[in-house]
């Protein structure tokens, strides 16, 4: 129902997982309202107390903001957009190269590969 | 709350729940598992004053339930019990006279969301359209708690959605708790709050949703295999 949610990991983590996503790659604008709470529940599939939580901590971290009686927005701040992105470029990265180092090839050889296919595209 | 304190009930000589303590606050969505025959459907009617236990007791607000007591709790069987010669509408009127909470507007509000037509005939309606007639009519009622047998069972991936889509919008989570029983687990956990696990008549995990994938690192349905793999 709704959304498919991976196992292993909380529901409220994916949800913010999925808006950031949608706000890293500019699905979801600077400023943009968001859906309520109630809404948002709805369309996903889930509890209201999971997606107010999910919203109380996009709140906490920055990323969007309350104003009283209108409901959430996308922060309009482009600042901390470019940090969210920033961060996710580097959880990526980091992830990435934990699996680099599992299969024990070097990073050298690892850049050389990522810049021919970067080459290629 | 509804407060279960050392709770026995039995039919004749078969016990159908053993020793249950359990407290259910304001304000979730709880999903009731276990086995068929484990006494899901006996421990909600036991919280709707629709049984009285063999032992212990089941307290609403500080009262014993009763099915006096009982007013503001929303209880639907999973057995298909309606006159099938109401139609949808009629159906609200009979519980509009039958239930002091029960809120017209609601139910066709909800009877619209779920494209119910009020003036089918409940005979003539498929199993997942009855599924929502029900479900419109239970919801109908401003209650405190509404207890919910199987609401899910047997019905199609859209009605299930539907009705699932329902419970999110038209009940409030600062005030109304929602008890389900359920076998589809993997499908209903998105919704839940809290799980509250039954085995052998017996209670054997009542947890948070979040806390179960936060500290086992697992989706409830895994970790529900794992606790009946432990205890046989």
């Amino acid at each position: 129902m709704g959304i498919d949610f991976l196992p292993d990991k909380p529901i409220y983590q994916q949800l913010i997982d999925r808006i950031t996503g949608a706000i890293i790659r500019g699905t979801l604008q600077p400023g943009e309202k968001l859906p309520s709470v109630r809404e948002y529940a709805v369309e996903a599939g889930v509890n209201a107390n999971t997606m107010q939580r999910v919203y109380k901590e996009l709140e906490q971290m920055e990323i969007t903001e309350t104003r009283r009686g209108q409901g959430s927005f996308v922060t309009a701040d482009e600042a901390k957009i470019a940090m969210l992105r920033d961060e996710m470029k580097e959880q990526l990265v980091t992830s990435f190269l934990q699996s680099v180092e599992a299969f024990g090839f070097t990073t050298a050889e690892i850049v050389e590969h990522l810049q021919k296919r970067g080459d290629k595209r | 709350m509804i407060e279960l304190r050392n709770i026995t009930k039995k039919y004749g000589t078969r016990k159908a729940l053993e020793d249950i303590t359990l407290t259910l606050p304001h304000g979730k969505i709880i999903g009731l598992v276990g086995e068929n025959g484990s006494g899901k459907t006996t421990l909600l009617k036991l919280m709707s004053g629709l049984l009285t236990p063999n032992a212990g007791s089941a307290v609403l607000d500080g009262k014993p339930i009763k099915r006096k007591v009982a007013t503001n709790i929303a209880y639907m069987p999973d057995a298909d019990m309606f006159y099938p010669y109401f139609t949808v509408g009629q159906l609200f009127a009979f519980y509009e006279s039958q239930f002091t909470d029960f809120n017209p507007i609601k139910a066709k509000e909800i009877a619209q969301f779920l494209n119910l037509d009020l003036n089918s005939k409940l005979k003539n309606l498929s199993k997942g359209n009855r599924g929502r007639a029900k479900i419109a009519a239970t919801l109908g009622r401003e209650a405190d708690y509404y207890l919910l047998d199987e609401p899910f069972s047997g019905l199609d991936p859209m009605v299930r959605d539907d009705i699932a889509k329902g419970l999110i919008r038209f009940t409030n989570p600062e005030r109304q708790t929602v008890i389900l029983s359920t076998h589809e687990l993997k499908e209903v956990e998105p919704l839940l709050d809290e799980i509250i696990v039954l085995k052998g008549n017996r209670l054997i995990a009542h947890e948070a949703v979040d806390e179960i994938r936060d500290t086992y690192g697992q989706d409830a349905t895994s970790w529900m295999v794992s606790l009946f793999r432990k205890g046989s």
